[in-house]
């Protein structure tokens, strides 16, 4: 398969702090790649370092390459603005506009930017991938902050989708919402495999297990494993892996 | 249960002592507003708002000409005050974490101290003595040098309040850093910076020393720029500082209307941040 990231020797820093340590995996096409790991071990600043998030912090910094498409995100003709268009986010914590209204919301990727097109269209078509469509349809014009948590975080599922990316980075998208919720949205995340490349962190095993191509466990900010997510889960090389997924520390 | 008593006896009397405290503090703000609305309202009349100034000797007139010289005078210094200001804010929020923004903050803290007084006298330099002659050009730029230390200063600390996740949100979806800025965290913070605006125009437009010889004062009604104006605090000043009892009774009827310009901003400005609480 062909690989839609490509991660080779990612070393990251908050100043001192060695965050990451010598990193290297592929993400195929259209896979959900699942990254787990006890608190601290790396991987919200894994997934920051793919779409240049992580230099936005002061006093980060980074070493090796990460490649989309067989092109290196460092090169000095990639923008990180256009970059971000291409790999989108979700954060850990909805945070959608609180000035806007939901349909502003969706479509703000690209109203930020200036850019003209068909919003009702797009509207309708993001907030359907992100199956909030029924839900807020009659409420399009109420500001978004009226919405739930779990609607809320859908919302913001459908303003990444809406500047059409290729990779979906997920940082613990459902670690602050209830069960129902959160099956919602992973049942979201294996549709959406169909069209993009995924990536997700994610504190919950099961959900790993459930939405997932392949897994990586990450500790201490080395990446132990990373194999099919039946094989983590099951039958791990790892120790290490094997303590963790059955939960004996972590 | 002695113990209980004696709490309930000290929190009874140091309830008392606040309340008490409090009655005190009240005092001279409870007089001041009977004392002008007392004395003031006696001229009030629809002509007060709407005609000129009366001669010594005539009855009647009012002060026309310096409510509308206040607000013009203001208007100058809020097109002149709320782009630095604001912008200075935006600045020290969004790249102040260097030593040119702690150099910047020190300054505006030192600018907010200066005496209004000091400030009239450096724009009679900078506009008047250049321009040979009093006008509300000059008064509008005393006011808006008053205004933009305390507008850059709360615009900064509104715009801090603003969430980061908000910032990393536009970032994450390929919006450049100054859309981001403009569009996402100025906006979340406009209502806030709305609310400062109008506090900081309710204190300039209640001040005196800056405009007394910048934009000096006027008989008649003036809309030119570059022409003295009158307004509604040197008209205070200067009809309180007359021999004449039927000056000082016009003086405590504009400062009725002044309190109640003042207010209202004030009121305005309270009602505007309350309204984005909810």
């Amino acid at each position: 398969m062909r690989p839609k990231v490509e991660v080779r020797s990612l070393n990251a820093w908050f100043k001192a702090n060695h965050a990451l340590r010598n990193v290297s995996l592929t993400v195929p096409a259209n896979t959900v790649l699942a990254i787990i790991g006890p608190s601290g071990c790396g991987k919200t600043t894994f997934v920051r370092c793919l779409n240049r998030m992580h230099e936005l912090v002061p006093g980060a910094c980074q070493s090796g390459n990460v490649l989309v498409d067989g092109q290196d995100l460092h090169a000095r003709r990639v923008d990180p603005v256009n970059l971000r268009r291409r790999v989108g986010m979700v954060f850990q914590r909805a945070n959608p506009f609180p000035t806007m209204t939901i349909f502003d919301n969706v479509v703000a990727g690209l109203k930020l930017n200036g850019v003209r097109g068909d919003y009702p269209a797009l509207v309708e078509k993001s907030l359907r991938q992100a199956a909030l469509w029924d839900e807020v349809k009659d409420r399009l014009r109420q500001s978004a902050v009226s919405l739930s948590g779990g609607q809320q975080q859908r919302l913001c599922i459908a303003r990444a989708l809406a500047v059409d990316p290729e990779v979906l980075l997920m940082d613990e998208p459902a670690s602050a919402l209830d069960p129902i919720a959160t099956a919602r949205i992973e049942e979201l995340i294996r549709g959406l495999r169909e069209s993009l490349t995924i990536v997700i962190v994610t504190h919950n095993m099961q959900q790993a297990a459930r939405v997932s191509d392949s897994t990586a466990f990450f500790y201490m900010g080395e990446l132990i494993e990373h194999g099919p997510t039946e094989q983590i889960f099951t039958n791990p090389r790892e120790s290490r892996t094997e303590d963790y997924v059955t939960g004996k520390f972590g | 249960m002695n113990s209980l008593m004696a709490r309930r006896a000290v929190n009874w009397i140091m309830t008392g002592l606040c309340g008490l405290a409090l009655a005190i503090a009240l005092v001279p703000l409870v007089s001041l507003l009977w004392l002008v609305i007392s004395r003031g309202l006696a001229g009030l009349s629809w002509s007060f708002f709407t005609a000129l100034p009366a001669p010594v000797g005539e009855t009647g007139g009012g002060v026309g000409n310096a409510i509308a010289g206040t607000l013009y005078i203001v208007g100058i210094a809020c097109l002149i005050g709320v782009p630095f200001g604001v912008g200075a804010g935006v600045y020290l929020a969004e790249r102040g974490d260097t030593r040119l923004g702690d150099g910047i903050r020190f300054i505006a803290e030192v600018l907010s101290g200066v005496p209004s007084i000091v400030v009239g006298i450096v724009a009679y330099g900078l506009v008047v003595i250049p321009m040979r002659r009093f006008s509300a050009l000059a008064g509008g730029v005393a006011l808006a040098v008053l205004m933009v230390p305390t507008l850059a200063r709360s615009t900064e600390e509104l715009i801090r309040l603003v969430p980061h996740e908000l910032r990393e949100a536009s970032l994450a979806l390929g919006v450049p850093q100054w859309r981001t800025s403009l569009r996402v965290v100025l906006r979340t913070a406009l209502g806030g910076i709305m609310t400062a605006i109008l506090l900081t125009v309710a204190r300039a437009a209640g001040e005196t020393a800056p405009l007394l010889f910048t934009s000096l004062n006027n008989q008649y009604w003036n809309w030119r720029a570059d022409q003295p104006t009158a307004s509604l605090t040197v008209q205070i000043y200067n009809y309180a500082v007359s021999p004449y009892a039927e000056w000082h009774d016009r003086a405590w009827t504009s400062a009725l209307i002044l309190l109640l310009l003042v207010g209202s901003l004030a009121l305005a400005g309270r009602l505007l941040s309350r309204r984005r609480v909810r």
